[in-house]
């Protein structure tokens, strides 16, 4: 699947694009398949993201999972600050990205 | 310590007031962020990994305690409560919004600081030794030196759109305690015939492709400063490469001319530099001077102290150097804990520090290149009060230049060029390691995340290198390497690893080290005598 990400412009947090809109939590996002350019470019246009990009992922039962790691840090947070990250209940938050 | 004229007052103000336009137009909509991105990274805003990252400049690495009191205030009310001491002696915020920034650097500016020269193709923030005006061994206090530098650098126009970042480090010992020969630009001071003057490199630096700075000038005198710097940047702003950006450096234009022809070039322009005028008066320089004067020492201060507490003795023993006045020490406060992560300090810890410099280090204090802090000025008889207080703290580790004083750049946990993490790989070297740390004596690891190499990986004794091999992390290791007046680039063992993998091979290549040492080795002496051969058969079996 892909997805699109990218980052909030006034506050910079890192966000998904859900279909409708733009999320914080990767569990929202939506497979974009080849709109994903598309998206990005009227997005970007209208300032409700920075930056936008599309990214391979998997889909799971936990929800997508970005193929390369740097986008699993991104999904999640610093993995040597779990409780940083947007899974701060879940003691094994730091392992999902690896 | 120096403080700002109204003219440095005016441009720092000024700049805020330009950024918070530029802000506003961005979040309007009136700059689309190709426009933006350059006037962010010209205040110092880099979109990261997971949010913008501030990264403020700390020049030459000195502080008061005024100074960082407003970092910790900033961390706590627009960051998540800590920052992170970089390579560059730098503070980085990782987690500040766009929207915020603005007020951000206004804050700075009420105490004298800001976020200039952290970023961009200019000369960026000067670094200098963190025992300046403290250690025993230097010919003079560098820091008036590398603020003049800073005068003469900030907004210059010639230099603000260089082939590249250009990194100058300013030293007067010895001593290399600030990586000089591996600067663009490294200025040793030195005394000839009873005068100060310049010993002058250029051509060094890390990254991609790392080189130690070859010698250019013995001896600059003060009054030709400025105008020989001049002179070697702008050889370098006329043929550093512009179409390449990993051959754009001016270690690239040095060994590609050589550094003899580079040298004609700048003692030619030099000759003509010198008729602009630009050397400011002696006066300049006194005048700057003046506001390094050493503080106030007590004359009678005691010698005597009290080693009955064992674990004060290791501390004292490990992170506390000479100070060149009696009774006086120099105290490095170890952020590297023991599972920690290296460079990080919470607003409470940096509360804390700002609270001993100015009760006990004349509202003193620096930043290291290693990532540590340091309370220049410090009377013996204070030490156990004030590792008291560091201990309660989690801030008396006892490990300064050990193995588990690990250099680490943010790596793939924040940095979006990055291509594996560096400060899991730190942590778990320092928890195997911490036991055997004092046996193993100096041993300086140091580990970036990217070829970049703001990890200094490749002047480690022990140097890691992470790369990504098909979208998995794994690691090169490099031995032999230094940083110091011993300065050399370290050599790669062979394949590379997981991350489980060069803890391993670390532990081993350390119990070589052990059974190969002779008496007073240090593991890079004990390298340097044997190569690499017997480390190889350790860690690759």
């Amino acid at each position: 699947m892909k997805l699109l990400t990218g980052n909030d412009l006034a506050s910079g947090d890192v966000t998904w694009w859900t279909g409708s809109g733009w999320s914080r939590h990767i569990e929202e996002a939506v497979d974009v398949g080849a709109e994903g350019e598309a998206i990005a470019r009227a997005e970007e246009g209208a300032r409700r993201v920075n930056v936008p990009y599309v990214i391979d992922a998997t889909a799971t039962a936990d929800g997508p999972r970005p193929a390369h790691i740097k986008d699993r840090i991104r999904a999640l947070g610093p993995t040597v600050r779990p409780d940083l990250t947007l899974k701060p209940a879940d003691p094994q938050a730091g392992h999902w990205v690896i | 310590m120096y403080r700002y004229d109204q003219y440095d007052q005016a441009i720092v103000d000024a700049r805020v007031d330009e950024f918070r336009d530029q802000v506003r137009r961005r979040l309007a909509g009136q700059l689309t962020e190709d426009q933006f991105k350059p006037l962010r990274l010209m205040n110092g805003l880099y979109l990261q990994l997971h949010a913008y990252m501030l990264r403020v400049a700390i020049p030459y690495g000195t502080l008061d305690s005024r100074q960082l009191r407003t970092l910790a205030g900033i961390a706590r009310e627009f960051d998540r409560g800590y920052g992170h001491f970089t390579t560059r002696q730098n503070l980085q915020f990782n987690w500040i919004k766009l929207e915020d920034t603005p007020t951000i650097l206004e804050r700075l500016a009420k105490v004298e600081m800001h976020a200039i020269q952290t970023s961009g193709n200019c000369i960026r923030n000067i670094s200098s030794d963190q025992f300046a005006g403290a250690a025993a061994d230097e010919v003079t206090d560098p820091r008036p030196w590398a603020e003049l530098l800073r005068q003469w650098s900030t907004f210059h126009p010639e230099f603000s759109y260089l082939p590249r970042k250009f990194k100058i480090a300013v030293i007067a010992a010895n001593e290399d305690r600030a990586a000089m020969r591996l600067h663009d630009i490294g200025i040793q001071l030195v005394e000839q015939d009873g005068a100060v003057g310049a010993r002058i490199y250029a051509g060094g630096g890390m990254g991609r492709t790392p080189m130690i700075a070859p010698l250019i000038r013995d001896f600059v005198p003060v009054d030709d400063l400025m105008s020989y710097l001049e002179a070697a940047l702008r050889v370098y702003n006329r043929y550093g490469r512009r179409d390449n950006i990993y051959k754009a450096r001016i270690k690239i234009l040095v060994h590609e001319i050589g550094a003899d022809e580079y040298r004609r070039q700048v003692e030619e322009e030099f000759v003509a530099v010198k008729q602009l005028g630009i050397d400011p008066p002696r006066a300049e320089l006194e005048r700057i001077q003046a506001m390094f004067a050493a503080p106030a020492f007590s004359a009678d201060a005691p010698e005597a102290i009290d080693r009955s507490d064992p674990d004060f003795a290791v501390w004292l023993d490990q992170n506390v150097a000479a100070h060149k006045q009696p009774g006086h020490a120099i105290v490095t406060i170890s952020l590297k804990s023991i599972g920690g992560i290296p460079g990080d300090a919470s607003a409470d810890q940096m509360d804390l520090v700002a609270d001993l410099a100015e009760r006990y280090s004349f509202d003193e204090l620096r930043v290291t290149h290693a990532q540590n802090l340091v309370l220049p000025h410090v009377r013996k008889a204070d030490l156990p009060a004030i590792w008291t207080r560091l201990r309660e703290a989690g801030l008396a580790e006892a490990n300064l230049d050990l193995v588990t004083d690990i250099i680490a750049c943010p790596g793939l946990d924040y940095c979006s060029l990055a291509n594996a993490r560096s400060i899991p790989l730190a942590q778990k070297l320092a928890v195997r390691l911490a036991p055997r740390q004092h046996d193993l004596g100096e041993l300086k690891v140091k580990i970036s995340g990217c070829i970049n190499a703001c990890g200094h990986h490749h002047a480690g004794h022990i140097g890691i290198l992470g790369v990504d091999k098909k979208g998995v992390e794994n690691y090169q290791l490099s031995f032999g390497g230094s940083g110091a007046e011993d300065v050399s680039l370290g050599k790669i063992t062979g394949p590379g690893f997981d991350e489980d993998g060069v803890v391993d091979a670390v532990d081993r290549a350390t119990c070589t080290y052990v059974e190969l040492r002779q008496a007073g080795e240090r593991f890079l002496d004990t390298y340097r005598r044997v190569g690499m051969q017997p480390f190889k058969e350790a860690i690759y079996g």
